[in-house]
C-alpha cells in the first residue's frame, strides 16, 4: 500500500473580524490516496472552501501541515512553489469568474503550458487541440472568447486547463454547482472518466450531497471548521453517525415520483 | 453591438467624436493647408476678419495669419493634450496597479507619494516645474502630467483591489503564474477601462493648462499655441477682440469636444460592463 | 382562480428570441404551484411578469388577468422573494425599517405600529432575537437570516400571492430545508397562494401541489405534481433522469465506458 498522495494534519486557521475571532478550520486531518476522490460536504461556514484554499496555498494556515507526495507543501514558497503547482490544480465554482474576462479559450489553455514549459511553443496548438478534444469540446473553440461560450463549455475548458499540466491532484470547489442539472451529469461523468484514465485524485467540495455521493469514494463532513465524520461514501451518506451528518442527509429533498412517496403536506 | 457602434449611438459621443476629428484633421493638415511658418508676417497688421481673402480670419498686431496660427496651434494643443494624458495614465496606472496588487508597506509608501503630489494644485506644480526647468514642449507635457497622474493612480488601485479577490486571479496563481505577470497581464488590462475614461478629462485639462502656461509666457516660445495667441491679443482686446476670441473659441470647442467624447466613451463602456 | 395567464409572450429589448412564448396557465387561489426549468427556460421572467417587474421596454403580448377589480400593487397584492438576499435587501437601511416600510405603505400604519408588526413578523419567520434584529443591518445577518427577512418583508402587507424566485438556491441544504418548511407553513396559515420557481426538481416535488415545466420559454407540461413527475413528458423525464440524489447509483461504480 503506497503512501497517501495528500496528508493533511492538524490544520487550523482563524480569521479575526473586528474583535471576533472565527475559527474557519480547527484541527483538520485527513489523507487522500492517488486515484481516489474525497468528497467534502458541510453547511455554509463549515470551512470547506477555506480548506480547499489552504491546500491550494491561496491562504496561509495558522498551524498544521500539508504533505503532498512527500513534500512539505506549506514550507514550499516562491519559485519552487510555482513549479510544484503543476501537480496540484483547481477548478472553481463560477466558470465566468474563473477566467480573465478578456481571454480566449486558447490563451487560457496556453498559459499553463507556457509557464511550466510542458511542450515547445510550436507544439502547443496541437496539445491545446488534444486537451479540448479530451474534454469533449471542438478544437475550433480555441479561437473563441471566454464570454462567448456556454457555462458548461466554460467549465470543460476549466477542467482542460487543470489537466494541461498533468497534475496528480485536482481540487474541485463547487465545480458543478453553477451548472444546469442536465449539464452537471455529463461533466461529472467526464471527471470520473478522467480519473480512471489518468489516476487523478480529486478533492471534491460541494454542498450538494447527491453530487458528492455520485463521484466520491470517501466523504468527509465538516461542521464549524472541524471534520465531524469521515468514511466511505456509501456508509457516511446512507447512515451518518454525526448529528450534522444526520441533519444534512435528512435535509436533502427527496424526489417524490408517486403519491405514496409524498410527505405529509 | 460593437464598441464603436455603441459609441456612435450616443449623441454626445457622436458630436464629441466629430469635433475631435475636426481638430485632428486641422492638426494633421496644418502643414498642408498653411505651409508657411505661421509666425511669419504675411499681410498688414490688424486686418479685420472676413475682409481679405488671403487671410480669412484677419491678422494680428504683427500681421501674422490668424487662421494659420489657429490651425497650427491646434497641433500644439492636441499634441500636449494627448501626450500629457498618455504619460499621466501610464505612470498612474502602473503605480496604482503596483500599489493595489502588492498591498502592505509598498502600497502605503506609494499612496503617500500620491498624496504628496495631490496636495499641490496641479497648475502651480506645472508652473513651478516649467519655471525651473525651462519652457519647451516636452517640459510642458511633463509638467502637466506631474499633476495629473494621481487621479489614474488612485482609480487603478481601487480597481485592482477589487480585481485581486476575483477567482481568475486565484486561478492564475494556481497555475503557477509569476506575481509580476499576474499584475501586468491579468490585472492591469482589466483595471484599465475606468482609468482610460479619465483620459479625456486629463487631456482637456492639459489643453487648458498648456494654454494658461503659454498665456503667462511660460510655454514653448518657438511654436504657436492658442494660449500665446490669447496673450498676444490681450493688449488690443478693445480694438481687435477677434484676436483673443478666435483662439478662445477654439479652446472651448476642443474642450467641449473632448468632454462629449468622454461621455460617449464611458456610456459605451458602461453598457458593455452591464451586459457582461 | 387568482391569476389567469393567456398566451403570454415576452421578449426583452435587444433579444432576438422571446423569453416566454405563448404561456397559458391558471393559478388557483390557495394552491402551491412550482415552476421548474433550467436556465433560459423563462421561469424567472414569468415570475417577474406576474409581479409587473419587467423592464419598461420589454415587449409583452397576451394577457395576465387577476381576480379583483383594481390593478395589483406590488407589496400589497403580490409579495416577491428573490434568490440573492444579499442584493434584494437595501444595505444602508436596518432590517426593521425595510419590513416596517412595507406595512406602513400598504396597510397605512403609523411607524410605531409598523415596527411592532415588523417585530411580530421577524419572530414569525423565526429570526433569533427579533427585537435586536429590528435594528440590525443586512450585512450583520447570515444568508439564511437575510432570506427570512426578505420573506417577512414580502408577506408584511398580507399579499394574496407570494412568488419565490429561486428563493432557496443560494442557501445550503440545511437552511434550504428550513426556509422551504417556513414557506409551506406561512402559506397555509395565511391562505396565500404560492408560486415557487426553482431548478431543483426534488424540492419542487416536496413543496408543490401542481408543477409546471418550462423549457426555452415554453410550457412543456402542467398538472398535479404526482402526475407530472410520475407520468412525465420526455423533457421532464430527462430532468428527472439527470437528478442526482442519495439513492442514485454512484458514477464511480459504473463499469468503464
Amino acid at each position: 500500500m503506497s503512501a497517501p498522495l495528500l496528508t493533511v494534519s492538524h490544520l487550523s486557521k482563524r480569521f479575526a473580524t473586528g474583535d471576533r475571532r472565527v475559527a474557519a478550520l480547527e484541527d483538520v486531518s485527513f489523507t487522500l490516496d492517488r486515484g481516489r476522490t474525497l468528497g467534502l460536504v458541510g453547511p455554509s461556514g463549515s470551512g470547506k472552501s477555506t480548506l480547499s484554499r489552504v491546500i491550494m496555498r491561496l491562504l496561509e494556515p495558522d498551524a498544521g501541515s500539508v504533505i503532498f507526495d512527500g513534500t512539505d507543501l506549506l514550507a514550499t514558497r516562491g519559485a519552487a512553489l510555482r513549479k510544484l503547482r503543476g501537480r496540484l490544480q483547481m477548478v472553481f465554482q463560477d466558470p465566468v469568474a474563473a477566467f480573465n474576462p478578456r481571454t480566449t479559450v486558447g490563451a487560457a489553455l496556453d498559459d499553463p503550458l507556457r509557464i511550466h514549459a510542458i511542450v515547445p511553443r510550436r507544439d502547443r496548438p496541437a496539445v491545446i487541440a488534444r486537451l479540448l478534444d479530451r474534454v469533449g469540446l471542438p478544437a475550433a473553440l480555441a479561437a473563441r472568447a471566454i464570454h462567448e461560450i456556454s457555462g458548461g463549455q466554460r467549465q470543460r475548458v476549466a477542467i482542460a486547463r487543470a489537466l494541461s499540466t498533468e497534475p496528480d491532484l485536482i481540487v474541485l470547489d463547487e465545480a458543478v454547482s453553477a451548472l444546469d442539472v442536465s449539464v452537471r451529469g455529463r461533466i461529472l461523468e467526464l471527471l470520473v472518466d478522467l480519473q480512471r484514465e489518468r489516476g487523478l485524485a480529486y478533492l471534491f467540495v460541494s454542498h450538494d450531497l447527491g453530487v458528492v455521493r455520485a463521484v466520491s469514494h470517501d466523504v468527509a463532513i465538516m461542521d464549524r471548521g472541524r471534520i465531524a465524520e469521515i468514511g466511505p461514501a456509501a456508509t457516511v451518506v446512507t447512515a451518518p453517525v454525526s448529528p450534522i451528518g444526520q441533519a444534512l442527509v435528512a435535509a436533502v429533498p427527496r424526489l417524490v415520483l408517486s403519491p405514496q412517496d409524498a410527505p405529509r403536506a | 453591438m460593437s464598441f464603436f457602434a455603441r459609441l456612435l449611438h450616443s449623441p454626445e459621443g457622436l458630436v464629441g467624436l466629430l469635433l475631435l476629428l475636426l481638430l485632428a484633421a486641422a492638426a494633421l493638415l496644418a502643414p498642408v493647408l498653411f505651409p508657411t511658418d505661421p509666425l511669419s508676417i504675411v499681410a498688414a497688421p490688424l486686418t479685420a476678419p472676413f475682409t481679405n481673402g488671403s487671410v480669412p480670419l484677419g491678422t494680428d498686431r504683427l500681421g501674422r495669419n490668424v487662421l494659420a496660427a489657429l490651425v497650427h496651434g491646434a497641433r500644439a494643443s492636441l499634441l500636449v493634450g494627448l501626450a500629457a494624458a498618455a504619460v499621466a495614465i501610464l505612470v498612474g496606472a502602473l503605480v496604482g496597479t503596483l500599489a493595489g496588487f502588492s498591498g502592505g508597506f509598498i502600497d502605503e509608501a506609494l499612496m503617500r507619494v500620491v498624496d504628496a503630489f495631490q496636495i499641490v494644485p496641479g497648475f502651480l506644480l506645472a508652473l513651478a516645474f516649467v519655471s525651473v526647468i525651462g519652457a519647451s514642449l516636452p517640459t510642458v507635457v511633463l509638467a502637466i502630467a506631474l499633476g495629473a497622474w494621481t487621479g489614474p493612480a488612485r482609480l487603478a488601485r481601487a480597481e485592482v483591489l477589487s480585481l485581486r479577490e476575483r477567482d481568475f486571479v486565484a486561478a492564475a496563481r494556481v497555475i503557477g503564474m509569476h506575481p509580476l505577470e499576474i499584475a501586468l497581464r491579468e490585472v492591469l488590462p482589466n483595471a484599465l477601462p475606468p482609468v482610460l475614461a479619465l483620459t479625456a478629462v486629463i487631456a482637456a485639462g492639459a489643453v487648458l493648462t498648456e494654454s494658461a502656461l503659454s498665456f503667462l509666457g511660460l510655454g514653448d516660445p518657438n511654436i504657436v499655441t492658442w494660449g500665446s495667441m490669447i496673450a498676444e491679443g490681450r493688449n488690443v482686446l478693445r480694438t481687435a477682440p477677434f484676436l483673443s476670441l478666435a483662439p478662445g473659441l477654439a479652446l472651448v470647442i476642443t474642450v467641449l469636444g473632448i468632454y462629449l467624447f468622454a461621455e460617449g466613451l464611458s456610456d459605451a463602456l458602461a453598457r458593455r460592463r452591464i451586459r457582461q | 382562480m387568482i391569476v389567469s395567464v393567456q398566451d403570454l409572450t415576452v421578449t426583452y429589448r435587444g433579444s432576438p428570441m422571446p423569453a416566454l412564448s405563448g404561456i397559458t396557465l391558471d393559478i388557483a387561489e390557495g394552491e402551491r404551484l412550482a415552476i421548474i426549468g433550467e436556465s433560459g427556460s423563462g421561469k424567472s421572467t414569468f415570475g417577474l411578469a406576474l409581479a409587473g417587474l419587467l423592464p419598461a421596454n420589454t415587449t409583452m403580448s397576451g394577457t395576465v388577468s387577476r381576480a379583483g377589480d383594481r390593478a395589483p400593487v406590488g407589496g400589497r397584492d403580490i409579495g416577491m422573494v428573490f434568490q440573492d438576499p444579499g442584493t434584494s435587501l437595501n444595505p444602508v437601511l436596518t432590517v426593521g425599517e425595510q419590513v416596517a416600510e412595507v406595512a406602513r405603505r400598504h396597510l397605512r400604519l403609523h411607524w410605531r405600529d409598523a415596527y411592532r408588526r415588523a417585530a411580530d413578523l421577524l419572530a414569525r419567520v423565526r429570526l433569533p432575537d427579533p427585537e435586536k434584529a429590528l435594528r440590525a443591518y443586512p450585512h450583520q445577518l447570515s444568508g439564511g437570516q437575510r432570506q427570512r427577512v426578505a420573506i417577512a418583508a414580502a408577506i408584511a402587507a398580507n399579499p394574496k400571492l407570494l412568488i419565490a424566485d429561486e428563493a432557496t438556491s443560494a442557501l445550503d441544504v440545511l437552511v434550504q430545508a428550513e426556509i422551504a418548511a417556513l414557506l409551506r407553513e406561512l402559506v397555509e396559515e395565511r391562505g396565500m397562494t404560492l408560486l415557487f420557481i426553482t431548478h431543483d426538481i426534488a424540492l419542487a416535488s416536496t413543496l408543490a401541489d401542481r408543477i409546471a415545466v418550462f423549457r426555452h420559454g415554453q410550457l412543456v407540461d402542467i398538472g398535479l405534481a404526482a402526475r407530472v413527475l410520475g407520468q412525465p413528458e420526455p423533457y421532464t423525464a430527462e430532468l428527472i433522469g439527470s437528478h442526482l440524489d442519495l439513492q442514485t447509483p454512484p458514477l464511480i461504480d459504473r463499469p468503464a465506458a
